[in-house]
C-alpha cells in the first residue's frame, strides 16, 4: 500500500466513536490533535522518551507518538479531555495537582495526570516508590517531581476517603 | 515552610496557583494549539557537515510534489532581511536564520520547505538536493584560539568574539602578599535546559492592515522589535500575542531565527505559516545550547583559609554564531566573589566561536557555571590546608551586619544572612549524623561523599552586562509594567505584558494587587496583552519578575488606591489625609459612619464627573512602569557596575554514594537552605527551587551535548541526552529563611533560578569528597557514569599494582 493511501477507521475516544479517513502513517497523537481537536495530548520528543503525549489505551498509559492511529482501532482511548468531569469541574486527581501545584509550565501535566489516573485505578493506595515508578516515564523539566508525587499521594488519600464514604451510604 | 509576615494578608499565604486550572484539563494555549485557517507548515533541511560551502541547492523535485508550496534558501532570506541582533560589535559575524553560502555547524539550517502538512514538508525536504564542499572545522575553544586554527568566520579574522580583562582591586599585590596560592582548571560541559515543548512560532501577515501577527513559545526581551528590525517593518506592524503559554523555557526559548524565518515566509507567501521544531531540530539546529565553559582559576589565601584574591579566566565555546551567549560571561561579574569577602579579582572573559551549535541564554545566564568554579575553588583551598570545607567557607562569608556589601566588581549585595541559613540547614540535616552516615557507607565498601555549596542568585535582572561588555551600548533600564483598570461593574482587571513559561505570573500579579487593595486576589482578573497594546516589558529573564512585575503591580495598585482615596475625600468634603482606605471602601477618619463604598466610588469615577476632584481623568485606570531598583547608571571606565539589584542565597548539602564497580552516583540526601526574601507564593517558590535542583542534577551528572571528532553532535535524542526522571531526583528538603531586600516593595527577591545555581557545584563537591581517597579529582561536568567508572577503575588498578 502506498503511503499516501488513506484508511477508513473508527476510533473510540472518551466513549465516543469517530469515523476517520486518514493516512495510515498518521500517529495517534497527530490524529487526536489534528483530526479530533483534542489538544491536551502534547508532542515533546516524538520518539517515546518524554511521555508528554501519553494517553490511556484501555486504561493503560501509552505513548501516542509511538503508535499509529490505525493501530488503536477497537481500543478505548482516554485523553485528558475524557478525564475532566464537566465544564469548570476537576477530577480529584486534577484538583490534587492544583492543591500541591504539581506543575509549572503545564506542558507535561495532562500526560502526568492520565498516568496518575491509571496508577490509582490499578493501585488505590500507592507508596511513594509506586508513584515514583509510575511517573518515571513522564519527564517533567520544571518541578523536580516532588509536588507531582505529593499530588498523586493526596489524590489517593482523598479518593480512598471518598470511596469509604460512598460504600457507607 | 515559609513564615508569613504578620502585616501581609495574601502575600506569603499558601494559595493555589491560578494558571494550574487550565493546565490540568489540557486547556493551556500552547503555540501548537494555535490553529488558523489555511495554516501551512515548515520543515528544515540541515547541513550534515560541521563546516561546508553550499555549492548548489536544487529544489525542483521537492517543488514538484503536490502540496508543497515553497523552498526558501539562505540567499533569498538574507537578501530580504537584516542579520539577527547580537549585541556585540561584530559586523563580520552575521547570523541569519538560514546559512548563507557557508554552513558552520552540523545541523545548521540551510533551507526551509513549506507544505500543506508537516509530514509533506518533511517528505519534500528529503527531495531537496544540496551540494556541499566540506571545509576544515574546529570544535574545541582552546584549539580555536590557537594559531593556525580554521576560522569559523573568515572575514572576522579570528575566532574570538569577546576578550575582556577586568582587574578590580590590588590583585597582584594581594597575590604577592598571600602565603599560599593554588591553581585549578574546571570545565562546565555543554548542556541546556531542553524544555519538553520545543520552540514553535506561528505567523500570519495581513497585507490590508499591514500587520504581522505572531504567536510564539517565546521568552525573550525586545522580541517584537527584533522581528520588526530584521524584517524592516515598524514595530507597530508586528503584533506578538502574549497569551501563548510557553511549555518550559528556563532561558532558552529565544527562537528569533525561527521567528524571522516564519514571519518572512508568511509575508512572502500570503498565508499563515507554522514552524515547530521537532526534537532533533530543537537539539541540533535550534540554537538552544547552554554555556560550555573552561575556567582557569588562581586563588591567593592564607594559612587560615582566608581568600584574599582570585584570578579567573572563563573561556566560553559559544558555538558558530553569537546569540545572546557572550553576555553570559558578563552577568557573573555581579556576583564574581560569591558570598565571600574576596578583596580583589582579575576576570578575563573570552567568548570563542567554533563549529558547534549556537548557544543561547540558559537559566542563571552563566552564573551557575561560575558558581561551580568558585565552589570547587573553596573546596580545594580547604583540602590544601587540611581544613574543614564548611569552616573555610564560614571564615570567608560576608556577615549579616556587613550589608549592603560592595564587591570588587562594583556591585552592592542588598542583604543576606548567610550564616543563619547555613546554621538552619546544618541543624535540619544534623551534619554530624550525615558525616557518620557517609563514613558508615564507606566502611561498607561504597564510595561516599558530602558536598556543600554556598551560592548567590543575582536577580531582578537588568541588562548592565550589555554596556559593560559593549561600550557602544548605553542601556541603563530594563523596565517592567502593569496596568490596572476597574470597570463600571467594579471588577478589577490587571494587565501584564509578556508571556510566561510556568512561573505563575498571573497568580503573582493578582496576589500583589489584592494585597495592596485588601481585596481577595481571586476576584482580580489578570490578562496578557499583545505587543501593540503593551506597556514596556523585558520578559521573565534574570529571575526578575517577583522584583519587577511584582513591583510594577504593587505601585500600580498603590496609584489606584490613592485615586480612590482622593475621589472619596473630595466627595466627602474632607482632606485626603483624613480619608482612610479599607478593603475597597474609604472612611472618614474623623467620622467613621461617613464613608464611600467601592461601588459608589466606581460610579463616581465612571459616571459622575461633577463629583470628581478637579483635574482627574474619568474612569479608574492606572499604570506603572518600574525601573530596575539600583539601575540607571553606566559602568565605570574600569569596568565596575551595579549588576542586578537583589541577591538571593542558597546553601546546598548533599550526601552522595558511588558504586565503585559501575561509577553510578546516587544522591542519598539533599537539603537546600534558601533565602529569597519575602516569598509571594510559597508553592511557586518551592517548585522553582526543587525544579532548579533537578535541573542542576542533570547538568552535574547526566546532560551533555556531546560531539564526536567528526564534528557531529552525538546526543541527538532524549535517549542520548539524559533528562532526570523521577528516579534520578531524590527527596529534597528545603529550609527557608527570609532576609528581606531593602530595594523591593515587599522585601521580595527573585527565585526563578534557585536550586540550579548551586546544585551542580554541591554534587561535584560530593563526588570529589567520595573519590578523593582514591587520589581522583573530578573538575569536569557532567560527571557521567562511564567517565567516573573509568576513573575509579584506573585508580583502583593503580592502587592494586
Amino acid at each position: 500500500m502506498h503511503w499516501r493511501s488513506r484508511m477508513r477507521i473508527e476510533l473510540i475516544v472518551n466513549g465516543t466513536t469517530h469515523a476517520l479517513d486518514i493516512e495510515p502513517r498518521t500517529t495517534l497523537l497527530d490524529c487526536l490533535r489534528d483530526n479530533l481537536g483534542l489538544k491536551g495530548a502534547h508532542a515533546g520528543c516524538e520518539h517515546g522518551v518524554c511521555g508528554a503525549c501519553t494517553v490511556l489505551l484501555d486504561g493503560v498509559p501509552v505513548r501516542s507518538c509511538l503508535m499509529f492511529a490505525v493501530q488503536a482501532e477497537g481500543n478505548q482511548i482516554t485523553t485528558i479531555e475524557g478525564i475532566t468531569p464537566g465544564q469548570g469541574e476537576l477530577s480529584p486527581v486534577q484538583d490534587a495537582f492544583c492543591e500541591t501545584h504539581g506543575m509549572q509550565c503545564g506542558y507535561c501535566t495532562p500526560a502526568m495526570i492520565l498516568t496518575a489516573h491509571a496508577l490509582l485505578n490499578a493501585n488505590p493506595n500507592p507508596t511513594r516508590e509506586d508513584i515514583v515508578e509510575a511517573i518515571s516515564g513522564n519527564i517533567c523539566r520544571c518541578t523536580g517531581y516532588a509536588q507531582i508525587v505529593e499530588a498523586i499521594a493526596l489524590a489517593a488519600e482523598r479518593l480512598s476517603g471518598a470511596n469509604r464514604a460512598k460504600d457507607a451510604s | 515552610m515559609t513564615v508569613k509576615p504578620p502585616h501581609l494578608r495574601f502575600v506569603s499565604s499558601d494559595r493555589r496557583v491560578r494558571e494550574d486550572r487550565r493546565f490540568v484539563v489540557g486547556k493551556g494555549n500552547f503555540v501548537a494549539d494555535v490553529d488558523l485557517p489555511g495554516l501551512r507548515h515548515v520543515a528544515l533541511i540541515t547541513c550534515p557537515h560541521p563546516a561546508a560551502r553550499i555549492l548548489n541547492i536544487d529544489a525542483s523535485a521537492a517543488l514538484a510534489r503536490p502540496g508543497v508550496h515553497y523552498v526558501l534558501d539562505g540567499r533569498e532570506l538574507a537578501g530580504a532581511t537584516l542579520p539577527l541582533m547580537s549585541g556585540l560589535e561584530i559586523p563580520h559575524v552575521p547570523r541569519h536564520p538560514l546559512a548563507v553560502g557557508t554552513a558552520r555547524y552540523s545541523g545548521e539550517w540551510v533551507a526551509a520547505v513549506v507544505a500543506d502538512t508537516r509530514a509533506l514538508a518533511e517528505d519534500a525536504a528529503e527531495d531537496v538536493r544540496i551540494d556541499y564542499e566540506p571545509l576544515p572545522f574546529v570544535l574545541d575553544a582552546e584549539q580555536a584560539i590557537a594559531p593556525g586554527s580554521p576560522l569559523v568566520h573568515e572575514a572576522h579574522g579570528s575566532n574570538v568574539l569577546l576578550d575582556r580583562n577586568f582587574v578590580w582591586g590590588e590583585v597582584d599585590e594581594d597575590f604577592a602578599a598571600s602565603p599560599r596560592t593554588l591553581s585549578l582548571r574546571v570545565k562546565w560541559g555543554r548542556s541546556a535546559t531542553v524544555p519538553i515543548e520545543t520552540f514553535g512560532v506561528v505567523a500570519q501577515w495581513d497585507p490590508w492592515r499591514e500587520i504581522l501577527d505572531v504567536w510564539a513559545s517565546i521568552q525573550m526581551p525586545k522580541y517584537p522589535e527584533q522581528i520588526a528590525t530584521a524584517l524592516k517593518l515598524p514595530a507597530s506592524g508586528v503584533r506578538v500575542h502574549y497569551d501563548v503559554d510557553v511549555g518550559g523555557s528556563y532561558g532558552v526559548k529565544r527562537g528569533i531565527k525561527h521567528s524571522v524565518l516564519a514571519c518572512y515566509l508568511a509575508r512572502r507567501l500570503g498565508f499563515p505559516v507554522r514552524l515547530i521544531e521537532d526534537r532533533l531540530e530543537n537539539m541540533r539546529g535550534g540554537d538552544a545550547h547552554g554555556p560550555e565553559r573552561l575556567f582557569d582559576v588562581d586563588v591567593a589565601f592564607d594559612d587560615a583559609g582566608i581568600v584574599r584574591a582570585m584570578k579567573m579566566r572563563a573561556l566560553d565555546n559559544v558555538g558558530a554564531y553569537a546569540g545572546r551567549s557572550p553576555f553570559q560571561l558578563g552577568k557573573p561579574i555581579g556576583a564574581i566573589v560569591g558570598p565571600y569577602k574576596i578583596r580583589s579579582v582579575q576576570y578575563r572573559a573570552m567568548a570563542v566561536v567554533t563549529n558547534k551549535t549556537t548557544q543561547e541564554a540558559v537559566r542563571a545566564f552563566g552564573q551557575s557555571p561560575t558558581n561551580f568554579a568558585i565552589e570547587r575553588m573553596m573546596d580545594e583551598v580547604a583540602d590544601t590546608l587540611g581544613l574543614d570545607r564548611l569552616e573555610v567557607r564560614r571564615r570567608n562569608l560576608i556577615r549579616h551586619d556587613e550589608f549592603p556589601y560592595l564587591i570588587p566588581s562594583g556591585t552592592n549585595y542588598d542583604s543576606g544572612d548567610y550564616e543563619t541559613v547555613i546554621a538552619k540547614v546544618l541543624q535540619h540535616t544534623d551534619y554530624e549524623a550525615l558525616q557518620a552516615e557517609r563514613d558508615a557507607m564507606r566502611r561498607g565498601g561504597k564510595l561516599a561523599g558530602i558536598g556543600i555549596a554556598a551560592c548567590l542568585e543575582p536577580n531582578g535582572g537588568n541588562a548592565s552586562f550589555e554596556p559593560l561588555l559593549n561600550p557602544k551600548n548605553t542601556t541603563t533600564t530594563w523596565m517592567e509594567s502593569c496596568r490596572i483598570s476597574v470597570d463600571l461593574s467594579g471588577a478589577i482587571t490587571a494587565t501584564m505584558h509578556t508571556t510566561s513559561a510556568g512561573q505563575g505570573h498571573e497568580t503573582m500579579v493578582a496576589t500583589v494587587v489584592g494585597e495592596v487593595l485588601g481585596i481577595d486576589p481571586d476576584r482580580i482578573r489578570v490578562v496578557r496583552s499583545d505587543s501593540l497594546i503593551s506597556m514596556p516589558s523585558n520578559s521573565p529573564v534574570g529571575s526578575r519578575m517577583a522584583v519587577m512585575l511584582g513591583g510594577a503591580s504593587y505601585h500600580a495598585a498603590q496609584k489606584l488606591k490613592a485615586k480612590l482615596v482622593a475621589i472619596a475625600a473630595h466627595d466627602l468634603g474632607i482632606a485626603p489625609e483624613r480619608a482612610l482606605y479599607s478593603a475597597g471602601d474609604v472612611v472618614d477618619g474623623g467620622a467613621p459612619d461617613r464613608r464611600r463604598s467601592w461601588d459608589e466610588l466606581v460610579t463616581i469615577a465612571h459616571r459622575n464627573m461633577h463629583r470628581m476632584p478637579e483635574g482627574f481623568e474619568p474612569g479608574l485606570s492606572v499604570s506603572h512602569v518600574l525601573q530596575v531598583p539600583t539601575g540607571g547608571t553606566l559602568p565605570t571606565p574600569d569596568g565596575r557596575v551595579q549588576m542586578y539589584p537583589c541577591f538571593s542565597f542558597e546553601f546546598h548539602l548533599v550526601l552522595l554514594s558511588i558504586d565503585p564497580a559501575l561509577g553510578t552516583s546516587k544522591i542519598e540526601r539533599y537539603t537546600i537552605g534558601h533565602d529569597c526574601g519575602t516569598v509571594i507564593n510559597p508553592k511557586i517558590v518551592r517548585g522553582m527551587t526543587l525544579g532548579g535542583v533537578a535541573h542542576g542534577i542533570g547538568a552535574a551528572l547526566y546532560e551533555e551535548f556531546a560531539y564526536n571528532e567528526d564534528g557531529q553532535m552525538v546526543a541527538q535524542s532524549l535517549m542520548d541526552y539524559l533528562l532526570p526522571s523521577s528516579h534520578e531526583v531524590p527527596k529534597i528538603d528545603i529550609v527557608h529563611h527570609v532576609t528581606p531586600s531593602p530595594h523591593t516593595v515587599l522585601g521580595q527577591k527573585g527565585s526563578g533560578e534557585s536550586g540550579y545555581l548551586g546544585a551542580p557545584a554541591a554534587i561535584a563537591n560530593a563526588v570529589n569528597d567520595a573519590v578523593r581517597p582514591l587520589g581522583i579529582t573530578v573538575n569536569t561536568l557532567p560527571i557521567k557514569t562511564a567517565r567516573l567508572g573509568d576513573l575509579i577503575a584506573d585508580a583502583l588498578e593503580k592502587k592494586a599494582t
